[in-house]
């Protein structure tokens, strides 16, 4: 075992969605994105939908991960994903419509509930587009 | 005594009663398999929910925060969940006794949001008043299930329609012992729970350097309890679901059991009628055949 890699876990409440000893993971988080060494410093944040990002000594891995959130310790990072999908999961084209439709009720603007939904809506999208690319 | 074509009915009747039985035993264990098999996947989730929740809110104590004082307006509202059938022995009594009989809960401050028939059919005739029904999701428990009755209960809680939420459900310990549990979901008491397998203690003994939120912890609590509160409630259906199976296979292997017991008694009362109906018959023939001679 590398010097430099720590035990990573995703776990959600239907499975055990990945284990392993990696190097480096990425993610977005409501801060903004980060990407997480070995020996961060501990910390528990809130996930924004993104492409999670698995860097193996062996090489890399992408997923979507849409919520839940994440708790980092020096050698172990846990995410508790409420939703999360590698890419054989996702349905190109209904995520390519899902966007669509989202950005067209962002633009016709309706109350702000409406505008949250849509948001979340077209963040979730673009994250399930852009682990495919 | 019964005539040998009265005990012959009897007999096949239960004998057939007892394949129901039996099949409905088969057909439980099965489910029994896939619900343990369900609960041990999202053992992992959390326990690991929970472990975070409680380091949050053991260095938050004195945070002002609506999820952690009631409001004190509005009813109780109690999660009920039992099963939409019958024949599982005292599985939905013990959990519907749980709120009957305790003072804590009376008809005029406590609502039910209903998961199962059964608990439902059972709070009414104790007076009590349905929030919600939601009988369906005992069926297929998944996640979003837990999500959506989430929302929908903190907004209820947001807008002071309810100031208190329990959980009532069966926690499935092991295939032969179920424990009716009763859980205070709102607003979040920690001291009220004591960690089920002492993780906790581990855990904060492991991590050395004081954890850090971001966003902050106000803001995080937000965030989290909900998810917490929806990962409680999947846990809880997904343990009553195995409960409710086990409880199913049990009462139905007790009846087979004595649906056999019946069989032999009605076996014996048949072949002794039989037995007397011959000894009858060779009398009256000796009889006859004296008179004759």
């Amino acid at each position: 075992m590398a010097e430099n890699t720590f035990s990573l876990r995703v776990v959600t409440p239907e499975r055990i969605f990945y284990e392993g000893e990696v190097e480096m993971v990425e993610f977005n988080t409501t801060e903004g994105e980060i990407g997480v060494y070995k020996n961060h410093v501990p910390m528990t944040v809130i996930v924004s939908p993104g492409v999670l990002t698995i860097t193996e000594p062996e090489g890399q891995k992408k997923a979507a991960l849409h919520a839940g959130f994440v708790e980092i310790l020096r050698d172990e990072v846990t995410v508790l994903a409420e939703l999360v999908e590698w890419p054989d999961e996702i349905d190109l084209p209904r995520a390519e419509s899902a966007g669509q439709r989202a950005r067209e009720r962002i633009a016709a603007r309706g109350d702000d509930v409406d505008l949250d939904r849509a948001e979340m809506a077209l963040k979730r999208a673009i994250a399930r587009i852009s682990t495919l690319k | 005594m019964a005539s040998m074509r009265d005990i012959k009915r009897r007999k096949s009747s239960v004998e057939s009663t007892q394949q129901i039985t039996k099949a409905m035993k088969l057909v439980s264990t099965v489910k029994l398999q896939r619900a343990k098999g369900r609960a041990e996947k999202s053992k992992s989730y959390f326990n690991a929910v929970y472990d975070t929740v409680t380091s949050i809110l053991a260095r938050s104590r004195s945070i002002e925060h609506p999820y952690l004082q009631s409001s004190g307006k509005g009813k109780k509202l109690v999660i009920l969940i039992t099963s939409n059938k019958g024949l599982a022995g005292g599985y939905n009594s013990n959990v519907i006794k749980l709120i009957s009989r305790n003072p804590e809960f009376t008809p005029d401050n406590t609502c039910i949001y209903a998961i199962g028939k059964k608990g439902k059919d059972g709070m009414l005739r104790d007076g009590f008043s349905i929030f919600k029904d939601y009988s369906e999701a005992i069926e297929e428990p998944a996640y979003q299930d837990g999500m959506m009755i989430t929302k929908e209960l903190l907004t209820a809680y947001e807008q002071g329609e309810i100031c208190e939420i329990w959980l009532a459900y069966t926690f499935f310990k092991n295939t032969v012992s179920h424990v009716p549990t009763l859980l205070k979901l709102l607003p979040v008491e920690m001291t009220d729970r004591e960690s089920e397998e002492g993780e906790v203690e581990a855990k904060e003994e492991k991590t050395e350097a004081p954890m850090n939120f971001e966003p902050e912890d106000e803001e995080a609590l937000d965030l989290i309890i909900p998810k917490y509160i929806s990962s409680l409630i999947y846990g809880a259906l997904i343990s009553a679901q195995a409960a409710e199976n086990g409880a199913r296979m049990q009462a139905m292997d007790n009846a087979t059991n004595n649906a056999s017991e019946m069989i032999d008694h009605l076996s014996l009362l048949y072949n002794r009628a039989r037995q007397g109906k011959i000894t009858t018959e060779l009398t009256e023939i000796i009889a006859g055949a004296d008179a004759i001679s």
